[in-house]
């Protein structure tokens, strides 16, 4: 009987520390940087106040698209059409909510979510059914959302009502806690939160880690995608809500800025674009902290155009450690 | 003595084969829509407004606008044979647009051609030392220089607005000779001629092939795949700037708007063109078809007043339509 | 009673047929045999069986009713369940997860593992577990399914031998239950060992169905061959039961090409031969005893940590493979999709590390490159029919195009590791008959096998690898399995006085 040496389950991570540092370091990391960057931010003179809810303001957006792109490329894919999505969702319900009252508001926002989940889906289905490499599909549908968004608003315009503008720009109960927080809390928590660790979380990974094995043990591969984009498209029509509530208006070019950015903060925050790796919560936190590190360009004086470029700059050499640190791993 | 070779059954084949041989060879197909698309916006144009579009004139414009955007899809074209996606094409054009008219009264023309062509080829090194070295998804490397670039424009621009375009410059942007022949083509062509013969031809031009397909490999070939990457996107950033270069000098001035409305379909281009997103097959003539494609389609939209809106939906439904036409074509199984 | 019935299965992809009309019948409590050459079919065959792919033509009746396997999960579901080379695993999710991912209790696929006396720590990422661990827990969520058939494919292959081991009580097992495995395999030693019956394909067909125990792997390789190369391979064999392929006794050996002194890298603490020109040197080991560590480190993909290499007197020191290629080592990995470029024709792979460095990124020569190749591919005897992109080859094609692209760049010493893993048997002599020319003509090669058998065959000198160590250097026709696996143990013989 011949036996093949140290094969016998060992495990390889080492002791359960390491390995919970090696899985969830980064998203540790992600935050520790956005808490530096939010004392720094309360150092400087120009902004005192309470917490400032601009933050909060600007950030929302962004952060519901890191989620959207998160989810996608979790999943193995990727999403060049957030940032128009986002444009569609801000313009419509501009146009039309300015002539609502809350309730109509709401009801209304609660069926553009709909929409946006379905867009989402719609764009997921030509990908699965058509079998066009995504970065195409969704690049396609960029130009289509984008040309949607502009045929329904020309130019900058619309509004919403009041009580809806405070949903973005308010506090609940306190000072201390935008409103918009909340609401971004409370999507995580039901959106994404209860499927995670249930099968149709684990379904996403999977299928961003090893499409073909996820095939094999039976993952019904077509939908978990076209769900994938969906949810990111509920995502998307999150932020482009959140985008009419903070701005006031609608705006077709708005939603350009997100894509780029919903990417660099999906990396940022420990989404591997390779797929299978990360989750939510890092994400959001690097929204916060691209939108902080602007924040903060600004008000130290510093030329906003010169804000771009560090922060473009800064974003490229995060992403390029987050490089090399991806070389360390064993896979890829 | 193999066992298993496939046999090739007879009829149904056959067609497969004359599709195997369409989509191994797009440029036939291309070459089809490209002469239909002139003929249906000639119709088009006729019953607009009378007048025929089929003309020498028109032809010659549509490779004059053509230009620019095929030397923009060429970077893209190199670059995506290796599986890559450059999309800091147009704010590198942008930068030797820049260079060119704000250089060219203090240095003289060629030195400013020589600054743009530099500049182009140094951004581009960038993205390769990001893209080949760091691993960096190509994605967010061109996406995050490209928004420097444009910031560092935006600087540069309210810095020092001299705008001075050289006539030379001026006159490969816009003028034509031989009354139909676009000067442009005299920087156009020998570019296209050098990549469509490199790619095919050259230890290079393999490479490119190679690494595009399976960079694993290439390396325990012994290639050093981030050599070949820091080309091929130092060569994108080159032909970037050129293409700035002659929109420059059609433009007679430089804008930081000049390029942007080509990076989507540079991209477009190439995709039309057959080139796969993923790497490893596709080449340049097909991209030249696309670029060609994409403008007369744009003139017949704007014959057909079509909003901006209507163009762009239309655009991604083509690039849609096309890929999967790719798509189903080509893999068979 | 029969359990499955396949009748005249077909499947194409365009032009090319992968499966012609394939029949298979598999009675219940039967281990079955599916056997044949690469490109035969059965991978095809077994994926169509289990929900993967879509026939195009035929019927399969499970119990004597007809059905349609549309997905994996449906085969899952009427009772076929497949285990395949590759574990259907998932890296970035635990074990756990990847259980719970398929619907199954984690419990119960535990319960499986400790039948088969195997503990695994279940929150372990499935990429971090080491992949003959990772096929037992595949195997184990298999039979937790509690599947009328098991379809195993290949699952023996890089298999340690007491994984095997348990995995051939496991079969015992099913069939005492009355339930049913189809096994496929190349190792025809275990179909005799294990099998009732034996189906063998070839060029998408059902050639014939045979008792193993009955005909015995004459029988098998004569279905697998064909007719006509039927009586030359008997011919063959019989000659190679008494003599290894290499017909001298004494090779022409010539000076040290490959020195390696104390080696010390990953799972070697201290490894030192010499490989000469014209000669055939096997490394024998067990799974995990630092062969890939060794061939990888002479390749140029690894650093080594300690030790020195030198070649033809000079001291090397790769820190890419190209520092390797350049000093004449040149590797055949054992996974042909490390070394091919799917897309692009066999003439451009076989021609590709010609232009792996900046100074040949120039114009190419046509008719240089046309003549290597050519002499390349005819000395390999590479069948390039199916035109094209070279993805479109059968296995054993392929692999023969990984071996071209060295004739063709010029190499001084050939690492051949596992050259000849997953492919039929007769592209397998082929390649033995070619790395003995190889050597004649003046190359060293330095060979590792997971099929002990290869060694006589082909060897000159075998080496054996344990704990970090070269134990024993045996020579070629001395290199029985016994001998080997003692030596393969460590277990060296005391020459006692």
């Amino acid at each position: 009987m011949t036996s093949s040496a140290a094969l016998e389950a060992r495990p390889r991570g080492g002791p359960s520390a390491g390995r919970l540092a090696r899985r969830h370091g980064w998203t540790v990391g992600v935050y520790v940087l956005l808490l530096l960057l939010l004392l720094y931010w309360q150092t400087i003179p120009a902004h005192w106040g309470s917490f400032d809810v601009q933050l909060a303001i600007d950030a929302l957006p962004l952060a519901f698209a890191a989620m959207a792109q998160s989810v996608v490329i979790i999943s193995g894919g990727i999403d060049l059409s957030v940032g128009s999505l986002i444009s569609l969702v801000n313009v419509v319900s501009a146009k039309y909510m300015i002539d609502m009252g809350f309730r109509n508001a709401l009801l209304f926002g609660a069926l553009l979510l709909l929409g946006s989940a379905a867009a989402g889906a719609f764009t997921g289905s030509l990908i699965v059914l058509t079998r066009v490499p995504d970065i195409v599909v969704t690049l396609a549908m960029l130009f289509v959302w984008a040309g949607l968004a502009l045929e329904i608003l020309q130019i900058p315009g619309g509004g919403a009502p009041a009580q809806y503008l405070q949903l973005g720009t308010g506090h609940w109960w306190s000072q201390w806690i935008p409103s918009g927080l909340v609401i971004l809390l409370l999507a995580y928590a039901i959106f994404w939160l209860p499927l995670r660790w249930a099968r149709p979380g684990l379904a996403l990974y999977s299928i961003g880690s090893n499409r073909n094995a996820a095939y094999l043990s039976g993952v019904g591969v077509a939908r978990t995608r076209i769900f994938a984009y969906a949810l990111g498209g509920l995502f998307c029509g999150l932020a482009g809500l959140s985008l009419s509530a903070t701005s006031g208006i609608g705006d077709p070019s708005a939603g350009q800025y997100y894509t780029l950015n919903s990417v660099a903060a999906a990396v940022l925050g420990g989404v591997l674009l390779i797929g299978g790796v990360g989750g939510l919560i890092g994400p959001i936190a690097a929204a916060f902290v691209v939108t902080l590190v602007k924040t903060i360009l600004i008000l130290k004086g510093v030329d906003q155009n010169w804000a771009q470029v560090i922060q473009g700059t800064l974003i490229i050499v995060v992403v390029m450690i987050g490089g090399l640190a991806i070389r360390q791993r064993r896979r890829t | 003595m193999s066992a298993g070779s496939p046999q090739i059954a007879s009829p149904a084949a056959r067609l497969r084969a004359a599709q195997r041989l369409l989509s191994d060879n797009p440029a036939i197909a291309l070459t089809f829509i490209f002469i239909a698309l002139f003929v249906v916006t000639d119709i088009v144009n006729r019953a607009q407004s009378g007048k025929a579009f089929l003309t020498p004139t028109q032809v010659s414009t549509t490779f004059l606008y053509a230009a620019p955007l095929a030397l923009l899809a060429a970077g893209q074209t190199l670059v995506m044979l290796t599986g890559g996606v450059d999309l800091s094409v147009a704010t590198t054009a942008t930068a030797g647009a820049f260079i060119t008219s704000g250089t060219a009264q203090a240095q003289g023309t060629g030195t400013a051609l020589l600054l743009a062509l530099g500049l182009g080829f140094g951004i581009g090194l960038v993205n390769g030392i990001g893209v080949a070295i760091f691993r960096v998804n190509p994605l967010i490397m061109t996406l995050g220089i490209s928004s420097v670039t444009l910031g560092a424009l935006t600087i540069y621009s309210q810095k020092r607005f001299v705008a001075l375009v050289p006539n030379i410059v001026n006159t490969l942007g816009s003028s034509r000779f031989l009354k139909y022949v676009p000067y442009d083509l005299l920087v156009w062509a020998p570019i296209a001629a050098l990549i469509i013969l490199g790619l095919r031809y050259s230890g290079f031009g393999r490479m490119i092939f190679a690494v595009g397909d399976n960079p694993v490999a290439c390396r325990l070939a012994g290639v050093r795949v981030w050599q070949v990457l820091l080309l091929v996107y130092a060569l994108s950033g080159a032909f970037s700037a050129v293409a700035g270069i002659l929109l420059v000098g059609f433009n007679d001035a430089a804008d930081l708007g000049i390029a942007a409305p080509f990076l989507l379909p540079s991209v477009a281009a190439v995709v039309i063109g057959g080139t796969s997103i993923l790497g490893g097959s596709g080449g340049y003539g097909g991209t030249i078809l696309g670029a060609l494609i994409l403008t007369v389609l744009d003139s017949l939209l704007t014959i057909l007043n079509a909003s901006q809106a209507l163009k762009q939906i239309l655009y991604g439904s083509i690039i849609l339509a096309l890929a999967w036409l790719y798509a189903r074509t080509s893999s068979g199984d | 009673m029969s359990l499955l019935e396949a009748r005249e299965v077909g499947k194409r992809y365009g032009p090319v047929v992968a499966l012609e009309s394939a029949n298979l019948s598999v009675d219940a409590g039967e281990v079955h045999a599916l056997l044949g050459a690469n490109g035969a079919g059965k991978s095809t065959f077994v994926k169509i069986l289990t929900g993967v792919i879509q026939r195009d033509g035929g019927s399969v009746e499970l119990r004597g009713k007809p059905v349609r396997v549309s997905s994996p999960s449906q085969a899952a579901r009427i009772g076929l369940a497949p285990v395949f080379q590759d574990p259907a695993l998932v890296p970035d999710l635990t074990v756990a997860q990847n259980i719970r991912l398929t619907g199954l209790a984690v419990e119960e696929v535990r319960q499986r593992l400790r039948t088969m006396d195997i503990e695994i720590d279940f929150s372990e990422q499935a990429g971090d577990v080491p992949l003959p661990l990772l096929r037992m827990i595949d195997l184990a969520r298999a039979m937790a399914r509690d599947p009328q058939l098991l379809l195993l494919d290949e699952i023996t292959a890089a298999l340690p031998s007491d994984l095997a081991e348990r995995v051939f009580t496991v079969m015992e097992d099913w069939r005492r239950r009355g339930r049913s495995v189809l096994f496929i395999t190349h190792r025809l030693a275990e179909v005799i060992a294990m099998c009732d019956r034996a189906t063998v394909l070839r060029d998408g067909r059902d050639v014939g169905t045979v008792i193993p125990r009955e005909g015995g792997e004459r029988q098998i390789v004569e279905h697998m061959l064909g007719p006509e190369a039927a009586t030359a391979e008997a011919h063959a064999a019989e000659v190679d039961e008494t003599a290894p392929v290499a017909v001298d006794a004494a090779p022409n050996v010539g000076a040290i090409t490959v020195e390696v002194s104390d080696l010390r890298v990953g799972s070697l603490a201290g490894v030192s031969f010499s490989l000469r020109a014209g000669e055939i040197l096997g490394i024998a080991a067990l799974e995990g005893q630092g062969q890939d560590d060794l061939f990888a480190v002479l390749a140029g993909e690894r650093r080594a940590e300690g030790g020195e290499i030198n070649v033809a007197g000079k001291a090397l020191r790769p820190r890419h493979p190209y520092d390797a290629i350049r000093s004449g080592l040149v590797l055949v990995p054992a996974d042909r999709l490390l070394a091919l470029l799917p897309q692009r024709s066999v003439r451009e792979n076989i021609a590709a590390p010609r232009y792996n460095r900046i100074g040949r990124w120039g114009p190419i020569n046509p008719r240089e490159e046309s003549r290597r190749v050519s002499t390349a591919i005819e000395a390999l005897q590479i069948d390039t029919r199916a035109q094209g992109q070279v993805r479109r080859l059968s296995g054993g094609n392929q692999q023969k195009v990984t071996i071209a692209r060295w004739l063709a760049s010029g190499f001084q010493t050939l690492l051949c590791f596992d050259p000849t893993r997953g492919i039929d048997v007769g592209t397998k002599r082929q390649i033995y008959t070619l790395l003995r020319r190889l050597a004649d003509d003046g190359a060293a090669i330095l060979f590792f096998s997971s099929e002990l058998s290869e060694f006589p065959l082909v060897c000159d000198r075998v080496l054996t690898l344990f704990g970090g160590r070269i134990t024993d250097e045996l020579a070629g026709e001395g290199a029985d399995e016994a001998s080997l696996l003692r030596a393969m143990h460590g277990l060296v013989e005391e020459v006692t006085a």
